[in-house]
């Protein structure tokens, strides 16, 4: 398993060079002059711009500036924004856990609906209920994701007055960021009413951000059930007196997850993706927005720096899935 | 001797349809048979005769889109046809078990064989976890696999072939089954182990005083363990009798047909077929092996 | 099975070839048809899609106003059975009094373009890229899977930013970022079926009988592998269009007044709960064309793909 875990991690280093190469060829490939993009609009002395030309090293050869880059990078300088000054690292470090927050109740959700959906649809294939379950599944696979957040937040926020418009919780309420997540500090503040409005803050974005998920893992879950439904051992059990419940929930979903696991792992960069666009709409300060204002205000050092983080998410996140893929399917783990 | 009363199984008049998109298929029809306590029926037939499927729609495992009929499907003198589905469950695995053609498919991948045993005796039995443990160590001596106690944390697929299918055997005697119902067990074995499996199910149902029904295509296994055998063609029952009898004098002319496809029948260097046989029953275009 | 490797036989023979060819064509093609057709929404996604593209291409005749002219006086006008609707503007105008209805038919012109030029731009490039590192092998398909796990390794919609925010905001450069981060999964597929193809014996004996490189890739093995990568293209076609509405509702696609579905509902953000449906209709016109080919891309899928037509 260690082996396993090993040559996986091994695979991924010349992949992170490669996303470290893209990264840093980033600011060099924008039109114009590097250092006048990192100075903003309002231009330079001769002076300063020579200044800035040695502190950033681009008077050096690439190669040497590319290893200046990567030694920083190994010692956790990302580079420091342009607009508030602040290390990237830093910055993402304090959005990060938004994003987080948003993106794991999303994928909870969507994994705890997405399963037994696909799961009844295999079992009734060709019923009514698993026509309009994969068609339902089918629409939320084509939704344009943008404007869903925006038709919830006329139906919930405009019409009915169910749930705030952006944001992540009531301005009424401050308290100190303990863990990030603004569910178990608004529990930890003790504050009446605190919780329940960090809740309301996050239906519409979860829901918004675990539609796709949600279609695709069910999806993958009913085609994975009805191959699985069809095999012997599926035969066996039922041959040994077992409940159907224990036939389909135990024998059969077991063998089913292990594709499901795979596509819920390819779910993450469709998250982040989906992060950007669900931020954006609902003012969601996590990484998604962060990387989207910084585009719009020309923060190069935070695009590249944010660039470079959220690649090394995936991955690593690619990673734990491959781990987890080994330790569900014995035939790998032995 | 079919019929009669005190039979462990007893089938009147079953048939089994399936809809499919070029209409009704009737895999079975109109099949009677009796097995009695300790004795061993084969059913032959070549693929698709539909032997399989009689003894599925036994056990219940049929898909959704079988049609089974019959006048009466008695086990132990019960009707198993009107049980509902819980009550059926407490019979089925229990007092009738079943093996089946591939071991290897047969056992679930994900779980050790240990846990796939336990599983059938925390269904139908009240022992405890460590009792359940001890039975399956035996179980697994009784069927020939060594070092039991550190095989139950196996999977599947570290073991061969003739391993899985002992395992399987094993389990369907876990709970000291009245009946035995064998699907082509031996078929996809290797020859040399085809021999082991049949000896030792063979000396099970002796031993445990089974009565069991062997499915298969092969007159040799037939003539190896059988007390009687049915001969079934296109899904209905061409000829009934003792394996004695069937072998000096085949009534039917499938069977002789049958019979004289082994290979030890084979003239210069081509093997005889079924089809070679003309008969008007069906233009049969050639058995798949 | 037979449908996959009846081609190059007949293609090898080239003798009574002409014939041959076009009744083998044929018959595969009412195969294909008939696997298609039993799959009633996709029969029902093609319908629509057709739908979609003669819209595009009637459009000036479909329209009834100038999708870019702001007609004064009728401003944030509601649908035509709202209170206040008027029948010249049937599903209302937007906050600089356009038609959203001459603006939706005009914008079926860009979603469908857009799907077009990409899923051809990443289908070409992809699968030159993948035939060579399939058929190749060796240091060169190890350098080529490398660049296309770095590709894979951000979201796809967050590079697509990126490499607009590099190129300048517009349709074009939307569509060549777009294009470039779909790719890696035709380079994927392709070297996927190429190296399951080149063992066969067909691939053997072509070789034997003297083809080369560039005809036993391009006119021997690549034949073989296109049915999953057609079923590949439908997908990335619906993904390139909402890509590209994601683009341009971030503000990095097209830009205003393009009546692009995606810009469209970027303008109409701020009006959100004051004019439902400066909204709703756009992003309906886009669900609508990605759902139908989806549904055509689903159809697809049981129609070639062979493993689950068995079942």
């Amino acid at each position: 398993m260690l082996r396993f875990f090993l040559s996986r991690l091994a695979l991924l280093i010349p992949t992170f060079i490669g996303v470290s190469i893209v990264a840093f060829a980033f600011i060099r490939l924008l039109p114009g002059d590097p250092i006048m993009l990192l100075a903003g609009e309002r231009g330079m002395s001769e002076e300063r711009y020579q200044q800035l030309q040695s502190l950033y090293g681009f008077d050096q050869p690439l190669f040497v500036q590319y290893f200046h880059y990567m030694t920083d990078l190994l010692q956790g300088d990302f580079g420091t924004s342009i607009v508030t000054k602040r290390p990237v690292l830093q910055e993402f470090l304090t959005l990060f856990p938004a994003t987080l927050e948003l993106s794991l109740s999303a994928i909870i959700l969507a994994i705890a609906i997405g399963v037994p959906v696909g799961v009844i649809a295999a079992v009734k294939r060709g019923s009514w209920l698993d026509q309009t379950v994969m068609g339902a599944a089918l629409v939320g696979y084509s939704m344009p994701i943008f404007w869903w957040g925006l038709l919830l937040i006329i139906l919930f926020s405009g019409i009915l007055g169910w749930t705030p418009v952006s944001g992540r919780i009531s301005l009424l309420y401050f308290f100190p960021p303990v863990t990030g997540f603004m569910l178990i500090d608004s529990l930890l503040s003790g504050q009446p009413g605190a919780f329940k409005s960090a809740v309301s803050h996050l239906i519409l974005p979860t829901i918004v951000l675990a539609t796709i998920p949600l279609a695709v893992i069910a999806r993958q879950t009913r085609s994975a059930m009805l191959e699985v439904l069809g095999e012997d051992y599926v035969r066996t059990a039922r041959s040994k007196g077992l409940p159907p419940r224990r036939v389909i929930g135990l024998h059969a979903l077991r063998n089913a997850l292990i594709p499901v696991v795979t596509t819920i792992g390819l779910q993450v960069g469709v998250l982040l993706a989906g992060a950007i666009l669900t931020e954006t709409i609902f003012s969601w300060p996590g990484i998604g927005k962060w990387m989207v204002d910084s585009v719009f205000k020309r923060d190069y050092a935070v695009v590249q720096g944010g660039l470079l983080l959220i690649a090394a998410i995936i991955m690593i996140v690619n990673l734990i899935v491959d781990v987890l893929y080994g330790l569900i399917n014995p035939r790998i783990r032995h | 001797m079919s019929n009669k009363n005190g039979a462990l199984l007893d089938i009147r008049n079953l048939s089994v349809e399936f809809e499919t998109a070029g209409g009704t298929l009737r895999a079975v029809d109109g099949v009677s048979l009796s097995v009695d306590a300790r004795e061993v029926l084969a059913i032959v037939g070549e693929s698709g005769s539909g032997k399989s499927v009689s003894m599925l729609a036994v056990m219940g495992l049929l898909p959704w889109t079988a049609k089974v009929k019959a006048d009466a499907m008695l086990f132990q003198g019960r009707d198993i046809m009107n049980l509902s589905p819980a009550e059926r469950r407490k019979i089925v695995g229990k007092d009738i078990a079943m093996i089946f053609q591939e071991p290897i498919a047969s056992l679930n991948p994900c779980f050790t064989v240990g846990f796939q045993i336990d599983e059938t005796l925390k269904m139908h039995t009240n022992l405890t976890s460590r009792q359940r443990r001890d039975r399956t160590v035996e179980l697994f001596e009784a069927v020939g696999l060594p070092n039991a106690a550190d095989r139950l944390s196996a999977y599947p697929h570290q073991m061969s072939g003739g391993q899985c299918q002992r395992v399987m055997i094993a389990m369907a005697i876990a709970c000291d089954p009245k009946l035995l119902i064998a699907d082509e067990p031996t078929t996809a074995l290797d020859v040399t182990i085809q021999k082991q499996i049949l000896d030792l199910l063979v000396s099970i149902q002796v031993e445990k005083d089974m009565g069991m029904i062997m499915i298969t295509h092969d007159m040799g296994v037939v003539a190896e363990t059988a007390d009687r055998v049915i001969v079934q063609y296109k899904g209905k029952k061409m000829e009934e009798a003792d394996v004695l009898s069937l072998f000096e004098k085949p009534q039917h002319p499938y069977t002789k047909a049958l019979l004289s496809a082994l290979p030890e029948n084979a003239t210069g260097d081509r093997l005889p077929t079924v089809s070679d046989f003309v008969f008007d029953e069906a233009p049969q275009t050639g058995a798949r092996p | 099975m037979t449908s996959t490797n009846t081609k190059d036989p007949n293609a090898a023979v080239g003798l009574e070839g002409g014939t041959v060819i076009a009744v083998s064509r044929r018959a595969r093609l009412a195969e294909f048809w008939y696997y298609f057709s039993q799959n009633r929404g996709a029969v029902i996604g093609l319908y629509v899609f057709i739908a979609i593209v003669l819209i595009a291409i009637f459009a000036p005749v479909l329209a009834p106003h100038s999708p870019t002219m702001q007609n004064r006086g009728f401003f944030l006008l509601p649908p035509v059975w709202e209170e206040g609707g008027n029948w010249s503007f049937i599903l209302g105008t937007d906050a600089v009094g356009r038609d959203v209805l001459s603006r939706l038919i005009y914008g079926a012109r860009f979603s469908l373009f857009i799907g077009v030029v990409v899923v051809s731009v990443a289908v070409s490039v992809g699968i030159l890229i993948g035939l060579i590192a399939g058929y190749f092998r060796g240091a060169v398909d190890t350098v080529i899977m490398r660049v296309m796990d770095i590709i894979l390794a951000f979201p796809s919609l967050l590079l697509a930013l990126v490499l607009v925010a590099i190129l300048g905001p517009g349709l074009v450069n939307a569509m060549i970022a777009i294009a470039l981060v779909q790719q890696p999964h035709y380079v994927r597929l392709t070297r996927a079926a190429v190296m399951s193809e080149k063992g066969r014996d067909y691939v053997t004996a072509a070789r034997v009988a003297g083809a080369g490189n560039i005809r036993l890739m391009f006119k021997t093995i690549l034949p073989n592998c296109t049915a999953p990568l057609i079923v590949q293209a439908a997908l990335s076609f619906s993904a390139a269009i909402l890509d590209a509405a994601a683009l341009g509702f971030l503000g990095m696609g097209a830009q205003p007044p393009t009546p692009e579905w995606g810009t469209m509902l970027a303008e109409a953000r701020e009006f959100i709960l004051r004019a439902w449906w400066v909204v709703t209709f756009p992003g309906l016109a886009i669900l609508i064309t990605v759902l139908a080919i989806n549904l055509m891309g689903d159809g697809l899928r049981d129609a070639l793909d062979p493993k689950l037509k068995r079942s």
